[in-house]
């Protein structure tokens, strides 16, 4: 058998994923990035966007938001605000929300305002991502 | 004495107010079940942050002042209080202990230098009755309490503290202990001290940090401190219904109680009021009798 990683996420809501993996293709803030067991411990930070976590033979596809990893030899742990797996995503909630994002960008926003709205947008258009990815 | 008729009316008006009792009594039981699983799953979150937090002060200490403008400790006076209340009463004494401790607090803080934030009905109206400076109040979202919630609140509370509108902010809420037992806790939740930033985190690793131990942390402390006010919005909401669940307890026993007292006065009153008519009866059959014996 393969060496594993064991996968967790953490979320305020709960643990969303706790398993072991053998490796898993996550968003970060210097691009798309792909880790394999004994990886050298990092520690970076997690961007919206599509988490993939390979599993005997797998895909399981996680829509993520903004959050931290850290990653050692064994472990993988995510600390985030969001994860839901692509089964778990709704997709017209997630349209909603990408649609109210956009409306509000038209709007004249302070500086602050703007960075929230484009995070909310982002975390939107990532779920749909995976959404509308995993059906085609 | 009451008449037969008001015992009766007394027991009927007791009896509806024991099932109302009872009734929320089993809808405060039902959401703190909710409430305590939501406490539960929040703690991975809580102590995996905790974890990471102890390595990434350490790494990104250069030695000179404070890695992070929201773990530098100010001299400043200015003092923000938040108090955290229910929205609704008939939960014992769940929101007066709580707002005796915050006037406590906030009766020995300079008044000049003090803003408050309110959280919940019950602590907006009580510091609307007096002179203080309610910079922010939040009612009415308790039954969909929801991250996001705290997020807005934090998020308030370190915007001013980064502008230098405040020097340090504090948290008055009920802490959740037991069914039985809520507690009034007063926490320090800015400027994070220190001895929260450096709980222990195990044998130190080395790790690679990407872009820089400073951004992550940047990262890392907003999201501590929202998930310290997440927790202690949580902690409320489970004591509340905690605390309502033993006060709605107590009454229908107290109710109960008070029908069995009811219904022997009215089992008395009731044998009195015969007693009373057979004399009655057989004193007229008496005087009758001699009536016609003379």
């Amino acid at each position: 058998m393969a060496a594993t990683l064991k996968l967790e996420i953490v979320t305020p809501a709960g643990t969303v994923y706790a398993e072991d993996v053998e490796m898993v293709t996550l968003p970060g803030v210097a691009g798309q990035m792909g880790i394999y067991p004994r990886h050298v411990p990092l520690m970076t930070q997690l961007v919206p966007g599509e988490m993939i976590a390979h599993k005997e033979g797998r895909d399981l596809f996680i829509a993520t938001g903004e959050g931290l990893i850290e990653v050692t030899a064994r472990r993988v742990a995510i600390l985030t605000d969001l994860a839901i797996p692509a089964d778990r995503i709704d997709e017209a909630k997630a349209e909603e929300a990408r649609q109210r994002a956009e409306a509000r960008l038209r709007e004249k926003l302070s500086d602050e305002e703007i960075a929230s709205v484009n995070g909310s947008l982002a975390r939107s258009l990532a779920q749909l991502r995976v959404k509308r990815r995993r059906r085609v | 004495m009451a008449t037969l008729r008001d015992i009766q009316r007394r027991i009927r008006s007791v009896q509806s107010t024991q099932k109302i009792t009872r009734a929320m009594k089993l809808v405060a039981a039902a959401k703190l079940r909710r409430a305590q699983e939501r406490i539960l799953a929040a703690r991975p979150y809580a102590s995996k942050m905790a974890e990471l937090l102890g390595n990434l002060v350490s790494a990104a200490d250069s030695g000179e002042g404070a890695p992070h403008p929201l773990l530098e400790q100010r001299e400043g006076p200015r003092r923000q209080i938040v108090i955290i209340t229910a929205d609704r009463g008939l939960a014992g004494a769940f929101n007066s202990n709580v707002l005796r401790n915050s006037l406590a607090f906030v009766r020995m803080s300079n008044a000049t230098a003090l803003t408050l934030v309110v959280v919940g009905r019950k602590a907006r109206d009580f510091y609307r009755r007096r002179p203080f400076t309610v910079k922010r109040d939040m009612v009415g979202f308790w039954d969909r309490l929801a991250y996001s919630h705290a997020c807005e609140l934090a998020d308030l509370f370190m915007a001013q503290y980064l502008e230098g509108e405040v020097d340090e902010v504090h948290l008055i809420y009920n802490e959740f202990r037991s069914v039985a037992v809520q507690r009034p806790v007063r926490q320090q939740l800015l400027p994070i001290p220190k001895t929260e930033a450096r709980a222990d985190a195990g044998p130190p690793v080395d790790y690679i940090y990407e872009p820089s131990a400073q951004a992550i942390l940047g990262d890392l402390l907003p999201r501590h401190v929202r998930m310290q006010v997440f927790r202690a919005l949580m902690e409320s909401l489970a004591g509340e219904y905690g605390a309502r669940m033993t006060a709605m307890e107590a009454a229908t026993k107290n109710a109960k109680d008070m029908i069995e007292i009811l219904t022997i006065q009215y089992n008395k009153a009731r044998q009195e009021k015969i007693t009373k008519e057979l004399l009655d009866i057989v004193g007229g059959a008496e005087a009758l009798k001699q009536g016609a014996e003379a």
